[in-house]
């Protein structure tokens, strides 16, 4: 970690003022959210491991929670290329703090129920989409050989997650109040989504997230509408994620995912 | 041997005859996917190339199926293990991520295998990959009694690459190698 902050600051401090290197920076950053979003909701969903609601539903779960974990290998191994030194895939989701991690507040939002956890995985399965399909046509040929192999992937997330979500949102009054409660939980976390970071802009990510928006706002209402759900009104948005100002969930999460690393430096099995 | 999709360029003419890409290609073609042994890792696809290096190095450059999949580093470390076997040193096994793997590349052998193993090989055309909601089902055939009265159970099997499926007519639940 140390040998990773002092590269990063020998860069600066060499040309201070160079634009290659802001650029350089930005992108790392860039990947790195992307890396670390699907690294938290990886360790979330893997939570319900031995604990779903029925056998296939937990196998399900784990299964997607073993894509994301596989994507997000995938971003830190091209992050770790990028920055160079001893940066390796695993010190970058191992030994980097609660502030320098720059995901999604919604991927880290608690469990809860079965529905919440569908809710966050529909939710973030129709934006990875949507964000995936455009870093296809990056002109950084590895993050779109990244997206173009996630895609098939999120697609199944997708479909899975909308059923899943229509199923609760039109099945009994009990998973409906549910539902309902999980909207109203999650909800002020979907704003983030499409609010840019300054590491968010044309030059490293190709496209402009704000333009999304609108498409995930469609997908969404389809689906809710099958699932007799009602999309709030845009209430109070909570922000910070992206910039490492996390809710308190985080660091609970990255205690338990660093502990052996922390505890033991250097273990491997 | 039955394998179209790798692209072969057959430079090395000056190259010892054993050690020609298919010669190689036949080498590794023992090494199996530990998840479902009856296929070997030319049936499955997922060797993308063989290359001799100037340094001589010879290189195998091969693909995941899905991103995450665990059983990669067990086929990487059984390919060198199969090379070293066969006196080669200096080996290096790259990963490459684009094209995306696809149930296309699965020989026609791979899928023979698969079905009289228990699992129901992919629908030859993608139906699945598509995420309008109530898309058509794809009709799966059961492995044991060929009936394609059946029903999906699970789009999530006991690997990422496998869904779970049950036979209307026999009853049999069995797993299909899903397209992807």
């Amino acid at each position: 970690m140390e040998e990773i902050d002092i590269t990063i600051n020998k860069n600066t401090i060499d040309s201070p003022g160079s634009s290659d290197n802001i650029l350089k920076r930005l992108k790392e950053d860039y990947i790195l959210h992307l890396a670390d979003t699907t690294l938290i909701l990886s360790q979330r969903n893997a939570e319900w491991c031995g604990h779903g609601p029925i056998l296939e539903q937990d196998i399900a779960l784990t299964n997607i929670s073993l894509d994301l974990l596989g994507q997000a290998r995938n971003f830190y191994q091209y992050a770790a290329v990028l920055k160079g030194g001893s940066a390796t895939e695993d010190t970058l989701a191992y030994l980097r703090t609660e502030r320098e991690f720059k995901n999604l507040l919604l991927v880290e939002q608690p469990n809860g129920d079965w529905g919440q956890t569908i809710l966050r995985q529909f939710f973030f399965s129709v934006y990875q989409y949507l964000v995936y399909t455009q870093l296809q046509k990056s002109a950084d040929i590895q993050m779109a050989a990244i997206a173009e192999k996630s895609i098939k992937e999120v697609t199944y997330h997708l479909k899975w997650s909308s059923e899943w979500v229509i199923r609760l949102g039109d099945g009994t009054e009990e998973s409906n109040k549910r539902m309902k409660q999980a909207l109203e939980n999650l909800w002020m976390y979907t704003g983030e989504l499409f609010m840019p970071a300054d590491y968010e802009t044309l030059e490293t990510a190709g496209f402009e997230i704000a333009l999304l928006k609108e498409k995930w706002f469609a997908k969404v209402s389809e689906i809710f509408a099958e699932a007799t759900l009602i999309l709030p009104a845009n209430g109070y948005m909570q922000t910070g994620g992206k910039t490492g100002i996390h809710t308190e969930h985080l660091g609970y999460i990255l205690v338990e995912l660093q502990y052996l690393q922390r505890t033991y430096p250097g273990a491997e099995w | 041997m039955n394998y179209e999709p790798l692209p072969m360029n057959n430079e090395p003419s000056t190259m010892n005859i054993s050690n020609t890409k298919e010669a190689i290609l036949s080498l590794i073609e023992e090494v199996c996917d530990p998840e479902i042994p009856v296929l070997s890792i030319l049936d499955l696809g997922i060797v993308r190339d063989v290359v001799f290096n100037d340094d001589g190095q010879l290189e195998i450059v091969i693909t995941p199926t899905y991103s995450g999949c665990p059983a990669m580093d067990a086929i990487s470390m059984d390919i060198r293990l199969k090379l070293i076997e066969h006196g080669f040193k200096n080996i290096k096994i790259t990963y490459a991520l684009s094209p995306a793997w696809t149930t296309d590349w699965m020989s026609e052998h791979g899928r023979e295998k698969l079905k009289t193993y228990g699992i129901a090989p992919p629908n030859p055309k993608q139906i699945v990959c598509d995420t309008e909601l109530f898309g058509r089902d794809e009709a799966i055939q059961c492995p044991q009694c060929n009936s394609y009265h059946t029903r999906l159970v699970s789009q999530f099997g006991s690997t990422a690459c496998k869904a779970l499926y049950q036979c209307l007519d026999c009853q049999e639940p069995f797993d299909y190698f899903k397209c992807h």
